[in-house]
């Protein structure tokens, strides 16, 4: 879990069963394993009304783990942005007593809870856990471009080809940190670029 | 008044009988200004000189937030209370120059929420006369369900109807009719917030089942008015202010400090907004914690106190006042 620094920044929690007649998990990479851990804690019958969406990574890692959890559902999309459209049809179709579990990478909680906000869920009721590689989804404030993954302090956009400080600084409906041209005085100066986010 | 609460001098300027149990009470500023702005589940604060006793008592703001030229409550009478409410009743007339508080919102609406679903039980309708007027006023998305024990007796049910048609649903005590709460709670789209006010035992069942059926605290809000619990008259010693006093039956220990001219914060006099959260310095004796705010814990240390709605029964109590 990363450590707290600035107030915007996100913290993570571990998943935990929560009353509710729906359940919804959403989770990549290593967050299988935040899902199977809870379900030693879960009431029997618990997965009875959950439905686990989880992305899997190419050599299909963790699948029959989540499988034999025996979910109402279990749906495998390639990436987020083939999710996107189902999980926004879900949320608006969704009644009170839904529950959302958001478990894995950094990028993956931080978009499907923007995908929540937007559904009216209060991000304090989603359960987190953060499981995985640390890399950040980032957005340039000078051309508003996204970049996915980063993994260097400082880093480039991908868009506009400044080099950025990646700051703590995270907005929730971007669902991305804030990067800030780190040499905007003399762009000769050029600080060393390190492995921040592993 | 007192810390974190100001006054506002102000002319009873109408009194409106409205059913058997309860009667408006309207007022306006006294240099003929507009009172200031409040949101809708906002309360007053009313002081009632009544002889040599002074009674503060709140009530919920029920006018529209829209219009701030002068404010309404509405009281339901109990005869068998402290004696707020039949003063207000028996006393209070246009003309009568009286002091209120600034509105203090301890109901508020989240205006984050996809719609609103209201549930009221008898007097607890006023709070929502307000909040229902804002949400109106901007289209916003709201239900309202109304519990009361007779058609009679349904206050402001008639203007709610009239209002806004089918988003306000009845339910008759004496028609036996009952809200379906599970199928209620379960049917709405998600991103709905819930507001409950009525009786305690009315609170602690939406909420409860609310919590059963998934519902996250931070989607449901309530409100209720405690009165202080009469109980055994006890002494209490201020360390701060070095003064030893009595608090009678009928009386608060917040009003008995009050009465010996000590001005602690308060701002709901109802257990649950935590103003007036004071340390205790020494005791020996019985709690009669009847508050909302402190946790389960606070209350076992016999550390803190409530003075709005809570009691003593013993030889000694030092408070830090």
């Amino acid at each position: 879990m990363a450590a707290k620094t600035i107030i915007s920044r996100p913290i993570y929690g571990t998943l935990s069963p929560q009353p509710g007649k729906h359940h919804l998990f959403i989770a990549d990479a290593e967050g299988a394993l935040a899902i199977t851990n809870m379900a030693g804690k879960a009431p029997p019958g618990f997965f009875d009304g959950a439905e686990i969406v989880f992305i899997p990574d190419p050599e299909g890692k963790h699948i029959s783990a989540l499988e034999a959890l025996r979910p109402a559902q279990l749906h495998l999309p390639p990436s987020f942005a083939s999710l996107l459209p189902r999980l926004r049809q879900t949320l608006t179709n969704a009644h009170m007593g839904l529950r959302l579990y958001l478990a894995g990478t950094e990028g993956l909680i931080g978009q499907a809870m923007q995908a929540a906000l937007e559904a009216g869920i209060d991000h304090t009721s989603i359960e987190t856990e953060h499981r995985g590689s640390l890399a950040r989804r980032m957005q340039c404030v000078h051309c508003k471009g996204i970049t996915e993954n980063v993994t260097t302090q400082p880093a480039l956009c991908s868009h506009c080809g400044l080099l950025l400080l990646v700051r703590d600084h995270y907005s929730r409906r971007l669902a991305a940190f804030q990067g800030v041209c780190i040499n905007a005085e003399d762009r000769s100066e050029i600080p060393p670029m390190e492995e921040a986010f592993p | 008044m007192s810390t974190g609460t100001t006054k506002l001098d102000v002319v009873v300027s109408d009194v409106v009988p409205v059913n058997d149990l309860v009667t408006r009470f309207h007022f306006r500023r006294r240099d003929g200004e507009l009172l200031p702005t409040f949101s809708g589940g906002a309360h007053v604060v009313v002081e009632m000189r009544d002889g040599d006793r002074t009674r503060l008592n709140p009530y919920s703001l029920m006018g529209s937030p829209l219009d701030t030229r002068e404010y309404t409550i509405s009281i339901r009478r109990d005869d068998v209370g402290r004696g707020g409410s039949l003063f207000m009743h028996r006393s209070v007339k246009p003309g009568l120059e009286m002091v209120i508080s600034y509105p203090v919102n301890l109901f508020s609406l989240d205006l984050r929420a996809k719609k609103h679903l209201m549930l009221a039980g008898g007097i607890g309708i006023t709070p929502f006369m307000a909040q229902t007027a804002q949400l109106a006023g901007g289209g916003g998305n709201f239900e309202l369900h109304y519990t009361c024990r007779t058609a009679s007796l349904g206050t402001y049910a008639d203007v709610l109807r009239e209002r806004y048609g089918n988003r306000v649903r009845l339910y008759h005590d004496d028609r036996e009719e009952r809200i379906d709460l599970d199928r209620l709670l379960s049917s709405q789209p998600l991103g709905t917030h819930l507001y409950v006010c009525g009786p305690a035992g009315m609170i602690n069942w939406v909420r409860d089942r609310a919590a059963s059926l998934g519902w996250p605290p931070e989607t449901v809000h309530f409100e209720h008015f405690a009165a202080p619990q009469p109980g055994a008259p006890f002494d209490v010693e201020l360390a701060v202010s070095g003064k030893t006093i009595r608090v009678g039956e009928q009386q608060s220990l917040l009003e008995a400090i009050e009465a010996a001219g000590v001005d602690p914060p308060y701002l709901c006099r109802g257990g649950v907004c935590g103003q007036c959260e004071t340390n205790v310095i020494s005791s020996d004796g019985k709690f009669i914690h009847n508050d909302h705010w402190l946790s389960e814990e606070d209350h076992r240390s016999g550390c803190k106190i409530m003075p709005c709605v809570s009691r003593f029964e013993g030889k000694l109590l030092v408070l830090e006042r």
